[in-house]
């Protein structure tokens, strides 16, 4: 038994990635990382932008390629995993109309002494945003435009 | 490595066993803009068999000429892993269309 938990301790908890189509529930996934051992919980919050170049932006609209979704996002936290030590890490995209103002994206990550939690955040979203097949169309008054992450567009320069 | 009569082991063999008159047939996704440039999520294509993802991309864009606008700015996915260079797609393999992406 007490084997267990010390292995548990060392391999952290299960990874929480989800993808929702309403409200991300952000208390649910604070919980979700909340441990014992941990002496801190690094969190990021993503909002939808009011304005852009000076346009007034009516709604957002998110969809995804869910099951690479998920499975990219899985890849990212065992990446962060084998940077930072860290024991529970939890992730939620909201899709579909996300209106001004409200929770696009929001990560959660626990771990023994802060640094780890905060640089590995940090890390989570660079990497979702270069990585992570989702994509995002800004409504404006006169028009819409599929935004284009500068992360991801640099990381195709190197693939091609 | 050459065998008795003359061949090169190796790749004639895979040759030998491709049908260029057989097809296989890929399941395309489409997503953001490359959806709504075609007007369909998915598109069932088929390709002779050994085509690669790069050969279905120029397929695609033939059959659905309004692609040809971001033919350069899409990268590709197969069986949910980004594809960095050409690879030979199989018969049931899902294939998606990844136009610059902007989550977050």
């Amino acid at each position: 038994m007490e084997r267990e938990a010390v292995k548990k301790m060392k391999e952290g908890k299960d990874d929480v990635l989800d993808i929702v189509d309403t409200t991300i529930d952000m208390g649910k996934y604070v919980d979700a990382v909340r441990d014992p051992g941990a002496g801190a919980i690094s969190t990021f919050i993503g909002t939808t932008r009011d304005t852009f170049q000076n346009k007034e932006v009516i709604e957002l609209q998110y969809e995804a390629y869910k099951p690479m979704a998920i499975l990219e996002l899985k890849k990212i936290c065992t990446l962060a995993r084998s940077k930072w030590s860290l024991i529970g890490i939890a992730v939620a995209h909201r899709l579909g109309t996300v209106p001004i103002g409200e929770e696009s994206v929001f990560i959660a990550v626990s771990s023994v002494h802060r640094k780890d939690s905060l640089d590995a955040c940090q890390f989570i979203i660079d990497e979702l945003k270069a990585r992570v097949p989702i994509w995002k169309k800004e409504v404006y008054s006169n028009g819409e435009v599929w935004k284009e992450n500068a992360e991801f567009l640099q990381r195709a320069q190197v693939r091609s | 490595m050459e065998t008795d009569d003359g061949q090169q082991a190796g790749a004639p063999v895979d040759g030998a066993m491709m049908d260029k008159n057989k097809v296989v047939r890929v399941k395309v996704l489409l997503f953001a803009r490359a959806r709504e440039l075609v007007g369909r999520s998915q598109v069932d294509l088929a390709v002779k068999e050994g085509a690669t993802t790069a050969e279905c991309v120029a397929e695609l864009t033939k059959q659905f000429p309004a692609l040809e606008i971001m033919r350069n700015s899409v990268v590709v996915a197969l069986n949910f892993d980004y594809v960095t260079e050409p690879v030979m797609v199989k018969e049931g393999d899902e294939m998606a269309i990844i136009p610059p992406i902007s989550g977050g």
